[in-house]
């Protein structure tokens, strides 16, 4: 357990007893019952050999209930996408139609698959004839000399990562190669990979399971989180790999804002469509031949360059019609520039409201960028802290965890920015953005220290493990507050903050955008 | 290296050449195949009117067929060198064709060219708007077939003369 000697948290902490599965950090009862927020999903995470597990358990249990070898169950079910009910059901009502399409027709008596050599045999592939030619052919009866079938089938599982359907190479046949001549014909260096991609179609085609992300991570993730609760749920996992994502959209980590607002702020961010904003906010339109210009400088008589057209740019009236205050627009009243001025005004406010969210957003992006360099800082920091201090390794671990919570807590504040964009104002905003100042500065604070000289540092080390502590706790009160909105729409009250407002009726996230 | 079979393949392509097809074959360069090919007559891509009676009727196309190094593990590679209006024919600089026995998912060791050759004057006659490359022409040939009618008979006057 952490000492915590903010005197914040101790506010906090001391007004709220009930809360204590709440905070998330080591408390006593932590081995009985582990801490879960609102913000957590159930998941876990499985290694090679778990899925290659799983996969045999399933096929030894349908082969017993088919009475069809492993081979050709594995062929059916991995035909069937491993939804194995429906291929039980289907194999038993019509048993010749389910082998068939799977590539399996005619297969009761299996004849173990064997070379041969054929007199007078031409290879319909590369025309050899010579008499000691090796052939191969499946129970479909095309065949091929023996350098063929295995460049076929190279090329099918090295270049095209084809797996679980490749088919026999004779013309129009469907017959799927079965495992068994695959062993006979591959050689040992493709069998892992033809392993691995066996693996992968059964990782990609259940829907409760996804691959990690993260590169050479060989990880997969179950997660039992439908589609339809996306909305509702952002279910962010953690591999063994100790990379977090999420498991809707494979992004990393975007606690708390939900994968549909993340691919319209990621689209509105990229998009160009800002661009027309700033010309929008920035600059005006001819009123005659609708040319674009931008005012940099000098008197509000305007003369179009294009089409000699002069106007006023205050009121974007016809200037003949200015009188003789050439210079001081009195005109303001006037219809005609009323409407143009309006719609000015808009596009400013939106394009402002947009950029306040953006900068800090990609303020947090960058920071966490800078954090990233600053990890691979910390390590020699912690080598030399032992060198000069005498400190154990354990001893210093306390700026690894400050740079991890750093990293966390900023991936989670730049997506309250995107969440927080997308929000319409109500009473649980205000909440929201309170949370969200607290957490930024918890933040901020222990981003300085981490910045400090090597020699300060171990005296620095209680004050930092406590500001670690007390980032980590706000990030924790952030994400479960608005997780909890977020899934119920009525907030069972749970967040630190949110009970000092209990007299306000709590709401649902409202969103200023429609959301599928 | 598959000079065998593209050696032999020639030999049959010879012997059994489609009718409107003629294929120019350079002995030092046995990958890259040029195919000249009329329009078929109950195709659009027929010349209009008959200029006179020595010369084909079709618009004259010239095709360029490349045997990949995996070849024929991998399909042949057809373009187009002549501009065709067709919606399975990608309308730039390439002319590529790309479907049925072409995809490398489709294509089996055993196919061969000639039926390449053959599933192209298919496509010429009738082509297949639901698998299309160029998704505005293949519109306009299904709603609008007049009109594509039109263009495809005038890029013939254009280019394949």
């Amino acid at each position: 357990m952490l000492p915590l000697f903010h005197p914040l948290m101790q506010r906090l902490d001391s007004d709220f007893d009930i809360d204590q599965d709440d905070v998330g950090f080591e408390s006593q009862d932590k081995d009985i019952i582990p801490a879960k927020h609102a913000y957590e999903v159930d998941f876990t995470v499985y290694s090679p050999e778990e899925i290659q597990g799983h996969q045999d358990k399933q096929i030894a249990e349908v082969s017993n209930i088919l009475g069809q070898p492993p081979e050709a169950t594995a062929i059916l079910l991995r035909h069937a996408r491993w939804n194995k009910e429906r291929l039980i059901d289907q194999y038993m009502e019509k048993t010749d139609e389910v082998l068939e399409r799977a590539g399996l027709g005619d297969t009761a008596d299996a004849h173990p698959p064997r070379l041969e050599r054929i007199p007078g045999f031409v290879c319909d592939i590369c025309c050899e004839d010579d008499a000691d030619l090796d052939t191969f052919a499946m129970i479909c009866g095309h065949r091929f000399c023996v350098d063929c079938y295995k460049q076929y089938l190279q090329t099918k599982i090295k270049n095209e990562g084809e797996a679980a359907r490749i088919r026999c190479p004779g013309d129009g046949c469907n017959r799927i190669v079965d495992s068994k001549s695959l062993d006979l014909l591959v050689s040992a260096n493709l069998k892992d990979r033809y392993q691995e991609l066996l693996t992968r179609t059964y990782v990609d085609d259940k829907d409760h399971l996804r691959w990690c992300p993260a590169p050479n991570c060989v990880y997969a993730v179950d997660c039992r989180i439908k589609d339809k609760d996306l909305m509702r749920i952002v279910p962010t996992v953690h591999c063994e790999c100790s990379h977090f994502f999420c498991f809707g959209c494979s992004l990393n980590d975007h606690q708390p804002a939900p994968c549909s607002l993340v691919k319209k702020w990621l689209k509105k961010c990229e998009d160009d469509s800002e661009t027309a904003n700033w010309i929008s906010a920035n600059t005006k339109e001819c009123p005659k031949c609708h040319s674009t210009i931008e005012k940099n400088g000098g008197c509000n008589h305007m003369t179009c360059r294009k089409c000699r057209n002069e106007f006023c740019w205050m009121c974007m009236g016809v200037w003949s019609e200015h009188g003789t205050s050439w210079y001081n627009c009195n005109r303001f009243e006037e219809k005609s520039g009323h409407e143009a001025r309006d719609a000015q005004a808009r596009s400013r406010q939106s394009l402002e409201r947009y950029l306040h969210y953006y900068n800090r957003y990609a303020n947090h992006e960058q920071s966490a960028k800078l954090d990233k360099d600053i990890f691979l800082k910390t390590e020699k920091k912690m080598t030399q802290l032992q060198n000069t201090t005498g400190m154990s390794w354990i001893e210093v671990q306390f700026l690894d965890s400050a740079s991890q919570a750093l990293q966390q807590c900023r991936q989670t504040l730049k997506w309250t920015y995107a969440f927080a964009y997308y929000l319409a104002r109500n009473n649980l905003t205000e909440i929201f953005e309170d949370n969200q100042k607290d957490l930024e500065m918890a933040v901020e604070n222990l981003s300085e220290m981490f910045e400090k000289p090597i020699d300060q540092l171990q005296g620095l080390k209680v004050e930092m493990m406590d500001k670690t502590a007390y980032c980590t706790k706000r990030r924790i009160i952030l994400l479960d507050d608005t997780a909890q909105n977020l899934k119920e729409g009525k907030s069972l009250v749970r967040s630190l903050v949110l009970v000092t407002c209990t007299n306000q009726p709590l709401g649902q996230w409202k969103f200023n955008v429609t959301l599928p | 290296m598959s000079t065998k079979r593209i050696m032999k393949e020639y030999g049959e392509c010879v012997a059994d050449t489609p009718e409107g097809m003629k294929i120019n074959f350079d002995e030092n360069k046995i990958t890259k195949w040029e195919v000249l090919l009329d329009g078929p007559d109950q195709s659009v891509y027929a010349l209009p009117e008959v200029l006179s009676v020595s010369v084909r009727q079709g618009g004259h196309f010239k095709l360029e067929i490349s045997f990949p190094p995996e070849y024929p593990f991998k399909p042949p590679v057809v373009s187009f060198k002549t501009k065709i209006y067709h919606p399975n024919v990608s309308n730039d600089d390439k002319g590529s064709m790309c479907l049925g026995l072409l995809r490398a998912e489709e294509w089996k060791p055993p196919n061969k060219v000639v039926a390449v050759l053959r599933l192209i004057q298919t496509l010429l006659i009738e082509p297949n708007p639901d698998d299309a490359i160029e998704p505005s022409i293949a519109n306009d040939y299904k709603e609008n077939y007049k009109e594509f009618e039109k263009t495809a008979k005038e890029w013939v006057k254009r280019y394949a003369k």
